[in-house]
C-alpha cells in the first residue's frame, strides 16, 4: 500500500539521519546514567528499597529520556525547512505522522533497552524472570507517549520556546499512560505478578487506541499553513 | 485547444481571511501554458501566501483553484505529482547525502527507475562529484542545485518558484537562471515570486503586480522596462495610519 | 450590548442570593466549623473549571470544521474564564484542608484531575502566547485543547483505580453525602450562581476579542483607504 510506503520511507529517513548523527540516542543514553548516578547519591538506597522505588525511577527516566528524543524529533524537519518538502510531496499527510511516530517509538525503545540494562546493573535487580512482563509492558507503555509525543512536538515545534513547551504539554496528557505503566510494572515485579497487572495492561492499550487514534485525525490541521 | 487545456493555473475569486487579518482578496488569475509569470510586490502583500495556495500548503477562505485542469479541493495528491516547488530554503536533509536526499524525495513521488532518474538529474545540476556527500558540506550554491535537482525529479509540469535567488552568489544564480530558460523551452511553466529583477527574468511573459492581497496590474515587457513601473508601483501608497 | 444585560443582572441576583445563603442562611457545619462555608466556592469553582474544558473541546472541534475565528475566540475564552476558576480551586483547596484535616494536599482522584486540569489550561494559554501567526494560534490550539481535554477524564479514571491500590488521606468527604436540606439548598445555589457567572464572564471576553478584531478590520480599512485615495 502507498501509504504504508510512504511512511516507512519517512522511517527509513530518520533512522538515515540519526544514523549519521547519533545525536538523540547518545543524549537519552547519557541522560539515563546521569539519572542512576543521581539516584544513587540522593537516596542511597538499600536493594529493598531498590526494589520498591525501581518501576517508578525507571519510568521517570524513560520520560525525561523520551522528551529529549521527542525535542529532536522535528529538529531535522525545522533545518532548510525540510518539512515543506515533506508537504508538498504527493504524500497522505498521515503517513508522515506514522512514520516519525514509529522512528520516536523505535529510537525510545532503543534508549529504553540500554537504560534497563543499565539499571539492572548499577541496582543489581534481577529481572530474568521478569523479561517476559517487561517486554510487554515497555512497548505498550511507550507506544502511547510516542505517539501523543509526535503530535505535541509537531505543534510546539512552531514555538519558540519549543524546548519548554513540549514537556509542558506532554507531562500532564501522558500522565495515565506514565501512571498504568509504572503500577504494571511494580505488578510485574511482585511475586506472585498482581492481579493489577492484567488490569493495568488493559488500560494501556485502551491509552494507546485513544492515543493514536486522535493525534492521526489531527495531525492534518497541524500541518496545514 | 479548448481553452481548459491551455490553463495551467486558475485562480477564481480566491480569497484568504483570519479574523480581521485579509491576505487575499479576490484574486482572478490564470497562467497558460509555457508562461514564465512573475508575481512582484511589497512585503505581506500576499505573494508567497498566493503561491502556498496554489502549491495546496494552504486553503483559501473562498473561490476555486485548478491546476492542470484539476481541483485543488478534490484532487489534491494528483495535483502535486504534476507541480515542483523551489523556495529559499532548501528543503533538503543535512545529514543524509545528496543521493540518499533524492531517493527518499522519489519514494515519495512513487517514481520509477528512481536511480537511473536520480543519477540524471545530478549529472545535469553538475552535482556528480558530490553525490555522496552529506549536504551540510554543501555551499548555498551547491545546495540550491540539488534543491532543484529535487523539485523537478518527477518531471512537473508546473514550477512554483518562491524568491528562489534570495542568498545566491553571481555564479549560482546564473546557473538557476540558465536552468529556468531550459525549463522554459521544454515547454514548461513557471510561476515566480521574486524581489530581484536582476536573475533569470530574461524569458519573463506576464507581470503581475500584487498590493494587500489584491492583483493590481498586470504588464507585458521586458525587464528593464518593468523595472521603472515597479518602483513608481512601490512608492504608492507609502503612507500608512500605524 | 443589550444581549449582556440579560446575563448581568440574573448573574448578580444570584450571586447576591447565594453569598446570603452562604454566610447566614445555610447552618454551620458541626465537625469543620465556619471553614467549611469555603466548600460552597470550591465544589462549583471546580465544576465551571471542568464546564470550561468541556466547551474548549466544543469550540476547537467546530473551529476545526468551519475554520471560523468566532470559534476560535471562544474556545479561547473558555480557557482563560476556566483557568480561573480551576486557580481558585486549587487556592481554596488547602485553605480549606489544612485547617480541618490538617494537610494542604491530598492526591486523590478529583484534586489530581483538577491539578492537571490546570496544567492544561496553562499548557493552552501560553501556546496561544507563543504562537504569532494568528491562523496558526487558532488551528494548534484547537489540536492541543482537543487532545487536552480528553485527557481529563482519562486521568480521572487512572486516578480512581490507582488510588483502589494505594489509599490517600481522604478530604472534602462531605460533599454529596449527607448534607442537610438547607446546605444542600446553597449548594445547588451557589452552583447555579457560578454557572452563570461562568457564562457571563465567557461572553464578556468573547465580546472583547471580537472589539479587538473590529478595530483591526477598520484600521486596515481606513489604510486601504487611504491608499487609494491617493
Amino acid at each position: 500500500m502507498k501509504f504504508l510506503n510512504q511512511a516507512g520511507a519517512i522511517l527509513w529517513k530518520d533512522l538515515l539521519n540519526e544514523y549519521r548523527t547519533r545525536d538523540a540516542l547518545t543524549s537519552m543514553l547519557l541522560f539515563g546514567l546521569l539519572v542512576i548516578l543521581t539516584f544513587h547519591f540522593a537516596f542511597e538506597p538499600d536493594s529493598l528499597e531498590t526494589q520498591k522505588f525501581a518501576p517508578g525511577l525507571l519510568w521517570t527516566t524513560f520520560i525525561f529520556a523520551g522528551l529529549l528524543g521527542l525535542n529532536r524529533a522535528f529538529a531535522s524537519e525545522r533545518e532548510n525547512e525540510a518539512l515543506q518538502g515533506l508537504l508538498l510531496a504527493p504524500v497522505n499527510w498521515g503517513a508522515i505522522f506514522l512514520g516519525k511516530m514509529l522512528a520516536n517509538l523505535l529510537f525510545m525503545l532503543l534508549a529504553e533497552t540500554a537504560i534497563l540494562g543499565c539499571f539492572a546493573i548499577f541496582f543489581n535487580l534481577s529481572l530474568g524472570a521478569k523479561i517476559g512482563w517487561l517486554l510487554l509492558i515497555v512497548p505498550l507503555g511507550t507506544l502511547g507517549f510516542a505517539s501523543v509525543g509526535t503530535i505535541l512536538a509537531a505543534i510546539s515545534m512552531n514555538t519558540r520556546m519549543s524546548d519548554v513547551m513540549l514537556p509542558l504539554l506532554l507531562l500532564p496528557v501522558a500522565l495515565p499512560a506514565a501512571i498504568g505503566s509504572v503500577e504494571a510494572t511494580a505488578a510485574a515485579f511482585s511475586d506472585p505478578p498482581g492481579a493489577a497487572l492484567a488490569f493495568w495492561l488493559k488500560f494501556l492499550v485502551v491509552f494507546d487506541v485513544i492515543f493514536i487514534t486522535v493525534p492521526l485525525l489531527l495531525f492534518d490541521f497541524v500541518l496545514e499553513e | 485547444m479548448s481553452s481548459e487545456l491551455s490553463h495551467v493555473v486558475r485562480l477564481d475569486k480566491v480569497e484568504k481571511w483570519f479574523g480581521p487579518t485579509v491576505a487575499l482578496q479576490g484574486i482572478q488569475l490564470q497562467v497558460h501554458c509555457g508562461e514564465f509569470v512573475v508575481l512582484l510586490g511589497r512585503n505581506g502583500a500576499g505573494k508567497s501566501t498566493l503561491l502556498r495556495i496554489i502549491a495546496r500548503l494552504a486553503k483559501p477562505n473562498a473561490g476555486q483553484v485548478e491546476v492542470c485542469g484539476l481541483s485543488l479541493n478534490q484532487e489534491a495528491e494528483q495535483v502535486r505529482h504534476r507541480l515542483g516547488f523551489v523556495g529559499h530554503q532548501s528543503f533538503l536533509y543535512r545529514n543524509l547525502t545528496a543521493r540518499e536526499n533524492l531517493r527518499f524525495f522519489s519514494k515519495l513521488y512513487g517514481i520509477e527507475d528512481a536511480e537511473v532518474k536520480i543519477q540524471a538529474a545530478l549529472d545535469q545540476v553538475n552535482l556528480q562529484a558530490s553525490a555522496d556527500r552529506e549536504v551540510k558540506g554543501f555551499s548555498r550554491g551547491m545546495q540550491q542545485r540539488l534543491a532543484i535537482a529535487r523539485a523537478t525529479l518527477h518531471q512537473p509540469e508546473l514550477l512554483l518558484l518562491d524568491e528562489p535567488f534570495t542568498g545566491l552568489d553571481w555564479e549560482a544564480s546564473e546557473i538557476l537562471s540558465h536552468w529556468l530558460e531550459q525549463f522554459i523551452r521544454n515547454r514548461g511553466t513557471i510561476l515566480m515570486v521574486t524581489h530581484d529583477l536582476e536573475h533569470g527574468l530574461g524569458h519573463v511573459s506576464r507581470w503581475v503586480f500584487l498590493d494587500r492581497g489584491k492583483v493590481r496590474r498586470e504588464m507585458k515587457g521586458n525587464v528593464q522596462s518593468i523595472r521603472d513601473e515597479y518602483r513608481n508601483f512601490l512608492k504608492e501608497g507609502r503612507r500608512e495610519i500605524s | 450590548m443589550r444581549s449582556l444585560n440579560w446575563l448581568l443582572f440574573p448573574t448578580l441576583l444570584l450571586i447576591l442570593i447565594s453569598l446570603y445563603c452562604i454566610f447566614i442562611y445555610a447552618p454551620t457545619e458541626s465537625s469543620m466549623g465556619e471553614v467549611q462555608r469555603i466548600f460552597y466556592f470550591h465544589v462549583p469553582s471546580a465544576w465551571t473549571g471542568f464546564l470550561g474544558i468541556f466547551l474548549v473541546f466544543f469550540c476547537s472541534i467546530l473551529f476545526l470544521i468551519k475554520n471560523d475565528r468566532a470559534w476560535d475566540i471562544r474556545a479561547a475564552a473558555a480557557a482563560e474564564v476556566g483557568a480561573i476558576f480551576t486557580t481558585m480551586v486549587l487556592i481554596s483547596g488547602p485553605l480549606w484542608a489544612k485547617p480541618i484535616w490538617g494537610i494542604y494536599w491530598t492526591w486523590d482522584a478529583k484534586l489530581t484531575s483538577l491539578f492537571v486540569l490546570w496544567l492544561i489550561y496553562l499548557g493552552y494559554l501560553l501556546l496561544r502566547r507563543l504562537l504569532e501567526s494568528p491562523i496558526q494560534r487558532a488551528r494548534l490550539s484547537a489540536v492541543f485543547g482537543i487532545i487536552g481535554a480528553i485527557d481529563v477524564p482519562i486521568v480521572y479514571m487512572s486516578n480512581r483505580w490507582w488510588r483502589t491500590q494505594h489509599p490517600q488521606p481522604v478530604m472534602g468527604g462531605g460533599e454529596s453525602s449527607g448534607l442537610e436540606p438547607s446546605m444542600l439548598f446553597t449548594f445547588l445555589l451557589s452552583l447555579t450562581a457560578f454557572t452563570f457567572l461562568f457564562f457571563l464572564l465567557w461572553r464578556m471576553r468573547c465580546r472583547i476579542e471580537e472589539s479587538a478584531d473590529r478595530l483591526e478590520a477598520l484600521h486596515r480599512e481606513l489604510n486601504t483607504r487611504l491608499q487609494e485615495g491617493k
